[in-house]
C-alpha cells in the first residue's frame, strides 16, 4: 500500500510509467510504432502543445484556468503573419516579437479582468475566447495568411537547425527549461505556488497576489503567442477560422495528465513535459494504429476525467480514504 | 418582479430621519437596483437599437421565428440558473444535447420505434447528468473542471457514434416543432415560457427553492441546517442532463436531422444567458425572471445583428464582451447591496 | 466605441439598401458560404460581385463563424425577412437546412446550392451550381498521379471526413478507375486516411501514412486542407522525390510547393467562375429569361454556353484545371 502510494505520489514517476506502458502496448499491437520515424513525428508534434502547456501549467498552479489560449494563439499567429505578409522586408524576429507581445497583451487583459473584478477565470476566459476570436477576424479582415506569405526561414525552423533537430523542438524545450528555472529559483515563481495552495493566506505572507496573478496570465498569453508562431512554422499557413480552435482542450488535457492539480499549488515542469509527451504519443499513435480520428476528443475527455479522479484519490490517501470521506 | 411596476414611494414621502449609525438603503433602491432591472433596461435598449439598425427587424412573427434558434439553449439555461445558484456550474449541456440527440438518431436508424428512441435519448440525459453529479457530489471534484472534461468526452462520444454523418429521415409528426404554432407563437417558445413559470415558482415558493439559495450562499451553513446538500445537487445535475436531452430532441425536430456538431460552442450561449440575467457566478443569488429576460435580450441582439447583416466577427466580439461586462455589473450590484 | 461605429456603419448600409430597393428594384442576391475566413469562398464571392456589377443586381454576402450544421439557418431566415430574391448558399449540411429552404421558397425566394449539392434532398432547393463534372474528378486525379509515378506502386488517399459526400463520390470513382482501367493495373491503393479537414489531424494522418507504408509512391488528397498538409509533411520529411502528392488545392495555398518542387501538379476548377455563373443564372431565372429546367441553355460572358442538366444541376466547367510550374503564375485565388 505505502509503496504504491509513494510511487503514485511521485507524480512524475507515475506519468513516466504510463508513458512507457503506452508506448509498449502500442508497439506490441503495431511494431512499426517503435521506430526512429515515430520518435521524429512525436518530437515534431509536441512543441506546439508544450509551449502553451507551460503557460497553462502556471495558470493552473495559481488556481486559475485559461480557456482563451486557442484564440490567443490564433490572434498572435494572424498578427505575426500579417507582419510577414505586409512588411516582408522586416527581419524574422519582428514577427516573433509581434506574436509574443500581442499574446502577452491579451493575457494581460485576462489577468486584469480576473484580478480587478475578482471574477472566476473560467468564465472570464470563456468570454475572451469568443471576444479574441472576434477581434482576430476583424484584424485579419477574415483573410487567411497563405503559405506564400510565411517566410521561408520560419518554415525551415520546423524542419531543421544547425544541429539537425528542428528549431521548434529546441525552442520548446528551452521554454520548458526556462519555466523550470523561473519557478524554482525566483521568488515570484515560488509565490505562484503559494498563491495557488492557499490564496487567502498568501497576502498574509507578504505576497502581492494581484501583480503575480496578472503576470501568470500575461506569461500564459505570451507563450500562446509563441505557440502561434510555431503553428505558422509547422503548418505553413494561418487561417482565422481554424487556427487554434479547440486548442485549449488539448493543452488542458496535457497539463492535467501531467499531474498539475486543478486545485492549485501543485504541478511541475517535468510532469507537464511528460504529460505533453504522453498526449503527443496518443495523437501520433491513433492514425498509426488505424483508429478513426473521431476517437480523439472522446479520449482527451476521458483522460482529463481519469486524471482528475487519480489526483483526487492520491490527495485523499487512496481510494479507501476517498470513499470514507465521500460517505460523510 | 414587482420592482418594475412599483413606483418609488420614498420620493413622494421623503423620510426625514435623523441619521443613525447605518441607515438602511431606501426601499426603492432595494427594489430597483437589481440585476434583473439592468437586464430589462438592456432589453428595451436593444430592441430600440435593433429596430433602428434594420427596417426589417420590427416584426413580431419574424422575431418569434428567429427566437426558436436560441430558445433551446434558453430552456437549458433555466436549469443552469438553478445549478449556478447552488454554487456549482455545468458546462457540458451543449455536448449532452449532441450526444443524446445522436443516440436518438442512431436508435431510430437501428429500427427502434420512435417512442423507444425518444426514451433512449431521455435516459441518456439522465445518465449523463447523474455522471456529472457523481463526480461532483461523491468524488467531490470541482464542477467547473469536471464539466469541461465531460463536455469534451460527451461531444467526442457523439462523434464516435455518428461520425460526420447527418442522421435524419424521422417521421413527419416529429419534424418541425418550430413551425407548429399556438396562435402566432411557435411551440418551443411556449415550452420555454411554461418552463420559466414552473421553475420560477419552484425556485420562488417551494422549500427546495429556498434550500438551493441557502446551499449557494453557504454550503456549510446549509449542511448544519440539515439540508441534504448532496442530494439536491445531484438532483440539479440530473435535471440539467434531462433538460439537455429534451433540448437536443427539440433541435432534432427543428432540423429533421442530427449530427455530432449540433449545438457546438453553445455552452457559451447558455452561460451568457444566465450571467446576463444577473445570476451571481459564486452562487446564492439569481432568479428565473432574470434568465427569462436575458434569453429575450440574447434573441433580440443576435437576431438584430443578423438581420442587419452585421458580420459574424462583430457578433463574436459583442457576445464575448457582453459576457464579461454582465458578470462585472452583476458583481458590482451585489457588492453594493451587501454593504 | 468600435461596436458603436460598426453599428452606425451597418445602420448607414441598411438605410442605403432600403433607399435603393425602393428606387429600381434590381434582383437582390445574397451568398452564404460555409464559414467566414475561407479563401476558397472568397473567390466565389469575387465572381458574384463581378457578375452583379455587369448585370446590375444587388449582391451581399454573410457567413457564419463555423461550418457547423445549424450555423447557417439564422442567416437564411434573416435574408427571407430582408426580402432578398435569391439565396445562394454552400450548405453545411445535406439535410438540416431543408425546413428553412422550404419556408424561403414558399415566400418566393430562389435557393441555389453553390459548390456542392444536397444529395437526396434536391427537392428542397431550386438549382445547384457545381464547379465541375464531378464524375471526372476521381479519374482525373488518378491519371495525374499515375503520370508522375509511371503508373506503378503503392498509393494512398488522404480525404476530409469519413462522411464527406463529395469526397466519397470522387473516391468511389478513383477506386473504380483503378480497378477497371488496365492502365492502372500496377497502381495499388493501400489505404484511405481521413484528416477531417483539420490541419493538425491531416498532418498526423499523413505522417502515419509515411510511417506505415515505407514503399508509398503517391498520395491523392481531394481536399484543399489535406493536400496542403500532405505537401508540408512530405517537404518536412524530405521525401518529395519518393512520394508524389497530388490533389485538389487552391493556387495560393499550393504556390510555395510548386515553386520549390515539392508538388509537381495539382488540380482544381474555378470558384470565381462558379460565382459568375450563379449570378447570371439567378438574375436570368428571376427575370424570367432563363427557364429552370433540364436542357435550357444560356450564355455567360467568358464561359460560353451553359446547359442546365438533370435535376437542375449546372456544371461550371467540364474538365478540371491542372496547375503546375508553367501556369501557376497566372492564377491568384
Amino acid at each position: 500500500m505505502s509503496a504504491i502510494a509513494r510511487l503514485l505520489r511521485a507524480r512524475e514517476a507515475g506519468i513516466l510509467v504510463m508513458l512507457v506502458l503506452f508506448v509498449a502496448v502500442v508497439s506490441l499491437i503495431q511494431p512499426r510504432f517503435f521506430s526512429a520515424e515515430t520518435l521524429r513525428i512525436v518530437l515534431l508534434a509536441v512543441p506546439l502543445i508544450l509551449v502553451a502547456a507551460m503557460g497553462q501549467m502556471m495558470v493552473l498552479v495559481a488556481r486559475h484556468v485559461d480557456l482563451s489560449i486557442g484564440s490567443i494563439l490564433g490572434f498572435s499567429a494572424i498578427a505575426a503573419g500579417m507582419i510577414f505578409r505586409d512588411y516582408p522586408e522586416l527581419p524574422l524576429y519582428v514577427g516573433f516579437a509581434v506574436g509574443v507581445l500581442s499574446g502577452a497583451a491579451l493575457g494581460f487583459v485576462n489577468g486584469l479582468v480576473v484580478t480587478i473584478f475578482k471574477l472566476p477565470s473560467i468564465i472570464v476566459t470563456l468570454g475572451t475566447l469568443s471576444l479574441y476570436r472576434g477581434l482576430l477576424f476583424i484584424l485579419s479582415g477574415s483573410k487567411q495568411i497563405d503559405p506564400n506569405d510565411i517566410p521561408e526561414p520560419l518554415i525551415r525552423m520546423a524542419q531543421t537547425s544547425p544541429i539537425d533537430i528542428p528549431w521548434i523542438v529546441i525552442i520548446a524545450y528551452a521554454v520548458a527549461f526556462a519555466t523550470w528555472l523561473f519557478l524554482t529559483y525566483t521568488q515570484v515563481g515560488r509565490q505562484i505556488y503559494a498563491i495557488g495552495s492557499n490564496p487567502s493566506a498568501a497576502p498574509l505572507r507578504g505576497i502581492r497576489v494581484m501583480p503575480v496573478t496578472i503576470l501568470v496570465f500575461t506569461l500564459s498569453g505570451a507563450l500562446a503567442g509563441l505557440a502561434g508562431l510555431i503553428y505558422a512554422a509547422r503548418f505553413g499557413y494561418v487561417n482565422p477560422g481554424i487556427t487554434g480552435v479547440g486548442f485549449e482542450f488539448t493543452v488542458i488535457a496535457a497539463v492535467v495528465i501531467g499531474g498539475v492539480s486543478i486545485n492549485g499549488g501543485v504541478g511541475s515542469v517535468l510532469g507537464t513535459v511528460l504529460g505533453v509527451l504522453l498526449l503527443g504519443s496518443v495523437q501520433v499513435a491513433l492514425p498509426i494504429l488505424g483508429v478513426s480520428g473521431f476517437w480523439q476528443n472522446a479520449i482527451y475527455g476521458g483522460i482529463i476525467l481519469i486524471a482528475l479522479v487519480i489526483d483526487r484519490t492520491v490527495r485523499q490517501g487512496g481510494l479507501r480514504g476517498l470513499l470514507a470521506r465521500g460517505g460523510a | 418582479m414587482n420592482s418594475i411596476d412599483k413606483p418609488t414611494p420614498s420620493t413622494t414621502t421623503p423620510t426625514i430621519v435623523v441619521r443613525e449609525a447605518a441607515a438602511p438603503r431606501p426601499r426603492w433602491q432595494v427594489l430597483l437596483i437589481r440585476p434583473e432591472t439592468v437586464t430589462l433596461v438592456l432589453l428595451v435598449v436593444a430592441t430600440i437599437v435593433a429596430s433602428r439598425l434594420s427596417p426589417f427587424f420590427a416584426d413580431l412573427g419574424f422575431i418569434l421565428e428567429s427566437s426558436t434558434y436560441y430558445i433551446e439553449f434558453a430552456i437549458v439555461a433555466l436549469v443552469l440558473t438553478l445549478v449556478i445558484i447552488s454554487g456549482e456550474i455545468d458546462l457540458s449541456p451543449a455536448a449532452q444535447m449532441a450526444l443524446s440527440a445522436c443516440l436518438f438518431g442512431t436508435a431510430f436508424k437501428a429500427g427502434l420505434p420512435m417512442p423507444v428512441a425518444i426514451g433512449v435519448s431521455l435516459l441518456a440525459g439522465l445518465v449523463m447528468g447523474a455522471f456529472n453529479g457523481f463526480l461532483v457530489t461523491v468524488l467531490r471534484l470541482p464542477s467547473i473542471i469536471v464539466t469541461i472534461g465531460t463536455l469534451i468526452l460527451f461531444r467526442g462520444l457523439a462523434q464516435v457514434l455518428a461520425g460526420d454523418k447527418s442522421i435524419g429521415g424521422f417521421p413527419s409528426w416529429f419534424v418541425g416543432i418550430d413551425y407548429r404554432m399556438v396562435g402566432i407563437v411557435p411551440v418551443p417558445v411556449v415550452v420555454f415560457v411554461a418552463a420559466s413559470v414552473l421553475l420560477g415558482l419552484f425556485l420562488g415558493i417551494t422549500i427546495y427553492g429556498r434550500q438551493i439559495y441557502q446551499i449557494g450562499t453557504s454550503e456549510i451553513a446549509a449542511i448544519h441546517a440539515g439540508i441534504r446538500v448532496r442530494r439536491i445537487k445531484m438532483g440539479l445535475f440530473i435535471a440539467s442532463g434531462l433538460v439537455s436531452s429534451i433540448a437536443g430532441l427539440m433541435v432534432a425536430s427543428r432540423l429533421g436531422s442530427v449530427r455530432y456538431d449540433l449545438a457546438s460552442g453553445a455552452e457559451l450561449t447558455m452561460v451568457l444567458i444566465v450571467m446576463l440575467g444577473g445570476t451571481y457566478i459564486f452562487g446564492g443569488r439569481g432568479s428565473i425572471l432574470g434568465t427569462f429576460l436575458a434569453a429575450w435580450l440574447l434573441v433580440i441582439i443576435a437576431t438584430g445583428m443578423t438581420v442587419a447583416n452585421i458580420a459574424i466577427n462583430a457578433q463574436l466580439t459583442v457576445m464575448g464582451l457582453l459576457l464579461i461586462v454582465s458578470i462585472i455589473m452583476t458583481n458590482a450590484i451585489y457588492a453594493r447591496s451587501q454593504r | 466605441m468600435l461596436r458603436r461605429n460598426l453599428m452606425l456603419a451597418a445602420a448607414f448600409g441598411a438605410a442605403l439598401f432600403a433607399g435603393a430597393a425602393q428606387a429600381a428594384d434590381p434582383v437582390s442576391i445574397v451568398y452564404i458560404p460555409k464559414n467566414t475566413g475561407n479563401p476558397y469562398f472568397d473567390s466565389i464571392i469575387k465572381g458574384f460581385e463581378d457578375g452583379c456589377k455587369k448585370l446590375g443586381c444587388e449582391f451581399t454576402t454573410v457567413a457564419p463563424a463555423s461550418a457547423e450544421a445549424t450555423s447557417q439557418i439564422p442567416f437564411v431566415t434573416a435574408q427571407i425577412q430582408r426580402g432578398v430574391n435569391v439565396v445562394a448558399i454552400s450548405p453545411n449540411s445535406p439535410d438540416a437546412l431543408n425546413q428553412v429552404f422550404d419556408r424561403a421558397r414558399s415566400k418566393g425566394t430562389i435557393i441555389l446550392s453553390v459548390n456542392s449539392d444536397m444529395p437526396g434532398n434536391e427537392t428542397h432547393r431550386d438549382a445547384a451550381i457545381l464547379p465541375v463534372d464531378f464524375t471526372k474528378t476521381g479519374p482525373s486525379q488518378v491519371e495525374l498521379l499515375g503520370k508522375q509515378i509511371g503508373y506503378e506502386g503503392e498509393i494512398a488517399i488522404l480525404s476530409a471526413t469519413t462522411d464527406a459526400p463529395d469526397q466519397n463520390v470522387w473516391i468511389a470513382a478513383m477506386k473504380d478507375s483503378l480497378e477497371k482501367d488496365p492502365k492502372y493495373a500496377k497502381m495499388k491503393l493501400v489505404t484511405i486516411a481521413y484528416g477531417d479537414d483539420d490541419p493538425q489531424k491531416s498532418t498526423t494522418e499523413t505522417e502515419a501514412l509515411l510511417a506505415n507504408y515505407p514503399n508509398l509512391k503517391g498520395i491523392i488528397s481531394p481536399t484543399t486542407v489535406g493536400v496542403a498538409a500532405a505537401a508540408q509533411v512530405v517537404e518536412t520529411a524530405k521525401k518529395a522525390d519518393q512520394v508524389k502528392v497530388v490533389g485538389l488545392g487552391t493556387p495560393n495555398q499550393m504556390r510555395r510547393f510548386i515553386e520549390n518542387g515539392t508538388v509537381e501538379a495539382f488540380q482544381l476548377w474555378s470558384p470565381y467562375n462558379q460565382g459568375l455563373l450563379a449570378a447570371h443564372f439567378a438574375v436570368g431565372v428571376k427575370d424570367g429569361k432563363i427557364k429552370n429546367e433540364a436542357g435550357t441553355t444560356f450564355e455567360v460572358e467568358g464561359l460560353g454556353t451553359v446547359t442546365v442538366g438533370e435535376n437542375s444541376v449546372i456544371k461550371t466547367q467540364a474538365d478540371l484545371t491542372t496547375f503546375d510550374k508553367a501556369n501557376i503564375g497566372e492564377f491568384n485565388f
